[in-house]
């Protein structure tokens, strides 16, 4: 029957061409500014690390005097180093990076610009890193201020053509690095273990370098891209004891019963602080631990232009999909002849209704296809956009799928009216009138 | 004309005539609040930075292997790099002037902090944020800005200090924006004040009329008209300069810089950015902005031709469906142009009703907006000119329909149907 039903589709929309193509026209513009803005706003709040992104934390405590309601983004160097030394959650991490001027081992070549990470030892098994030969420093290489690093994929490639080269030294300013670890291309978006004054969405990082080490070769300049201060600095180059915010510190807690237990701990350091003078509260202190996916949408990492425009393609497709019911409906009722005689030939009100549907699902399906296509090249343009998230925008076979079972949806819920209303047309009326 | 029998009619088609004036409505507050945003970003864009824009240009550039540190010795190492820079750039026969800078407006890299009026306050504490440019005595002349009170740098004015030093200079010149909100009297010049919460006194000897801060960022937009210059020469293993070209000489004085640059001290970091007009970096700084108002008016135009079409393909319908009905009005005497305004009147109904519900919705999006992103209140007049521009758009997609209505010939209603 649904073969029949589809043929009849067939022969019904080509005879009115240039309405169907409306409505095809109609339903694939909708279908293809929703699913452009749809993919770059799944692209933009997906999950980053899945599986472990709710064991990831972001502590916030708040040890300057500025009045403010809400715990700071940054770490002081004392705090994070002092919660660090504490090691009360399973893991926990330093992050801090900037460009750094690098070196290939080859004699006199250029310099390279690259975006160099200080972390501790904790941050590869925390964020799942991937490595290719090697591995991470050691919690010894830590304390040692060791000068050792570890190269992304890409710049190993670039530097050693590929090959395992740990062992092998890099220059970073002026100072050698013993590679020890080569990762796996990792280059996880957004870029959320390090949105303190960044781009969420940078292209990945080339070197990781311990965080003692960076401080013990302070011109190295790895300071970050927000050193916010509150009050006159005396050395700009040492920031150990400096009033600034400029770290980031990122814990490991694997229950709930840990989050809560850290949550209390930072209320108690804060007031150990202020006992020690160095927080100023009244009350209770300002504290925050968020988890990953919930650290994002705090920072506001999709901006909100995405979000806009992700809106307005929903208020398009509803616009769409309301002039495609009324094509549909004009279309449905011009032909109460002809359905008024299979229904006095037998046919039930539902075989009609079914009919209908299959006619409109048929639009749905070549407004798909046209969805598709607007889609893709809406895709390309947002990829020739300036915008740091632009090297992202791909339709993945998940968003290809959806972009028919929407449009499906679209058409049948456009159809549902109009093919109600033709099922109602009563057999005799049209038989007597022609 | 009589609405009663057109409203009598129309009842027989709820279904379409809801429709269309839904349509008409969502097409009304999706356009309304569209075009508003368009509007937004089109003033944004346009804002003028204070700067004579042509002719502008900027070369940043680092050095290989010059020194690094504090002491006064590689300072004054790298300002004589610093100065042997200016003196090729300003010898070149296209260039009409030079200063070193540490920004531009729209460039985003920013310096800023805080002045305020008494000594020692703490930093967030003072009287008025500002972003800090440092230039020598050229910077205002070479960028185009307009000394509105005071007097502009002279060359005994200028100093030179590492980039990472704090110290605070003894003369400023500050734009007029931030000067007014120190001085609400009109009377900075002469005034002293303290930068970033320091104790060392700091004079303002003049104010320039308008200079926008370096970060097009909203959170620069509390201060974006407060602008501190220093006449100091920043040194640091990198620089850059901002260039004003002879009026029509800009490409070439532009290619010629790398190349004259390199010839001054092969020993540096230049790449296809270094040399960068000031247009170029209007257009990079505003091109998200530029670009959701094309995107914008893609959908609006997209929307409209839509919306007609949908008027178009249901009129058509029910012309067709009362064929007999319009030849049966002929017969009795209809003239043509009757047929023609009874379509035009219907459809200029509904469009009505779709208006109506239409501002509702266009103010109700308005709201919308301005409580989840940085919208503001829209004027009635958006939605005023929304509202013509729908029942004009009614009208031209009923116009052809309507007229096919006419032509119907009288005869019609005498045969069987």
């Amino acid at each position: 029957m649904f073969g029949y039903y589809l043929d009849l589709a067939w022969r019904s929309l080509k005879r009115t061409p240039i309405l169907t193509s409306l409505m095809v026209l109609a339903i694939g513009l909708g279908i293809g500014a929703c699913i452009t803005t749809l993919t770059v706003l799944h692209l933009l709040s997906g999950d980053p690390i899945p599986g472990k992104s709710a064991q990831l934390f972001y502590p916030q405590v708040m040890p300057d005097t500025r009045s403010k309601t809400e715990p700071e983004i940054g770490f002081t160097y004392t705090d994070a180093t002092n919660l660090l030394r504490e090691h009360r959650a399973d893991r926990q991490a330093i992050v801090v990076s900037n460009n750094i001027k690098v070196f290939g081992p080859q004699a006199g070549a250029r310099p390279m610009s690259l975006s160099t990470v200080a972390t501790t030892t904790d941050f590869f098994p925390m964020f799942d890193v991937p490595f290719r030969y090697g591995a991470g420093w050691t919690p010894t290489e830590d304390g040692n201020r060791a000068r050792v690093a570890v190269i992304s994929q890409e710049l190993n490639d670039k530097l050693f053509g590929g090959g395992n080269s740990i062992g092998r030294n890099i220059r970073l300013d002026k100072w050698d690095f013993r590679i020890v670890g080569v990762l796996q291309h990792w280059q996880p978006q957004p870029r959320y273990y390090d949105l303190y004054g960044h781009g969420a969405f940078a292209s990945g990082d080339s070197v990781f370098i311990p965080f003692s080490t960076s401080r013990d070769l302070a011109d190295l300049g790895i300071e970050g891209n927000a050193l916010d201060c509150w009050e006159q600095l005396t050395d700009q180059v040492h920031l150990e004891n400096q009033p600034c915010l400029w770290l980031q510190y990122w814990v490991e807690l694997d229950t709930p019963a840990k989050v809560s237990a850290y949550r209390d701990y930072l209320v108690s350091y804060s007031e150990q602080q202020k006992a020690l003078g160095r927080f100023q509260f009244n009350g209770k202190p300002l504290t925050g631990l968020h988890d990953l996916m919930d650290w994002l949408g705090y920072l506001q990492v999709v901006p909100s232009d995405v979000r806009l425009q992700t809106w307005v393609a929903f208020g398009f497709l509803l616009v769409c999909l309301i002039n495609t019911v009324g094509l549909l409906l004009a279309k449905f009722l011009r032909r109460s002849g002809e359905i008024g005689v299979r229904r006095a030939l037998g046919a039930s009100r539902r075989a009609v209704f079914a009919q209908m549907l299959t006619e409109a699902a048929l639009v749905g399906v070549a407004g798909g296809m046209l969805g598709l296509l607007l889609a893709l090249t809406g895709l390309w343009a947002v990829r020739r956009s300036p915008t740091d998230y632009a090297a992202l925008a791909h339709l993945d076979l998940r968003m290809f799928l959806v972009t028919f079972a929407l449009s499906i949806a679209a058409s049948l819920v456009a159809g549902l009216l109009p093919a109600w209303r033709a099922c109602q047309i009563p057999p005799a009326l049209q038989l007597k009138s022609h | 004309m009589k609405l009663h029998p057109m409203i009598a009619a129309l009842r027989r088609h709820k279904a379409g005539v809801v429709l269309i004036a839904l349509q008409i409505a969502l097409t009304l507050a999706i356009v309304c609040n569209a075009v508003f945003i368009i509007g937004q970003r089109v003033q944004r864009v346009n804002r003028p930075t204070g700067l004579d824009e042509q002719n502008l240009y900027l070369v940043t550039q680092q050095w290989v292997g010059a020194p690094t540190g504090d002491d006064a010795d590689s300072i004054q190492k790298m300002d004589a790099m610093q100065r042997e820079d200016l003196a090729a750039l300003r010898a070149m026969p296209d260039v009409a002037s030079v200063t070193p800078t540490n920004s531009l407006p729209l460039l985003n890299q920013s310096s800023n902090g805080a002045m305020s009026l008494a000594a020692d306050a703490k930093l967030l504490d003072g009287n008025a944020r500002t972003t800090y440019y440092f230039g020598d005595e050229n910077f205002v002349r070479t960028l185009g800005l307009h000394l509105v009170a005071g007097r502009d740098f002279n060359a005994g004015d200028v100093t030179n200090k590492g980039f990472r030093n704090t110290s605070e200079p003894a003369v400023v010149i500050v734009t007029k924006a931030l000067a007014d909100k120190l001085f609400p009297k009109g009377d900075a010049v002469g005034k002293i004040v303290y930068l970033d919460g320091s104790g060392t006194p700091t004079t303002i000897i003049g104010v320039v009329e308008r200079l926008q801060v370096p970060s097009t960022g909203s959170w620069a937009g509390t201060f974006a008209w407060n602008a501190t210059i220093e006449p100091v020469r920043l040194n640091g293993n990198f620089s850059s300069y901002a260039v004003r070209a002879k009026p029509g000489r800009l490409l070439a004085a532009m290619k010629t810089t790398t190349p004259l640059l390199y010839k001054v001290n092969p020993l540096r970091v230049l790449d296809d950015d270094s040399v960068k007009s000031f247009a170029d970096i209007r257009s990079d700084a505003y091109r998200a902005d530029v670009g959701m108002a094309a995107l914008m008016g893609v959908i609006c135009l997209i929307l409209l031709g839509v919306t007609a079409a949908g008027i178009v393909g249901l009129t058509s319908f029910w012309v067709g469906q009362r064929h007999r009905q319009i030849g049966v009005r002929r017969a009795l005497g209809a003239r043509k142009v009757d047929i023609l305004h009874y379509f035009q009147m219907e459809n200029l109904l509904i469009a009505g009703i779709g208006a109506v519900v239409g501002v509702a919705l266009a103010i109700g999006l308005n709201l919308l907006l301005m409580q989840h992103y940085e919208m503001d209140r829209m004027p009635v007049l958006y939605v005023l000119a929304g509202v013509v521009v729908v029942l004009l758009l009614g009208q031209g997609a009923v116009f052809s329909p309507a007229r096919r209505a006419s032509n119907v010939p009288p005869v019609v209603a005498t045969r069987a149907a």
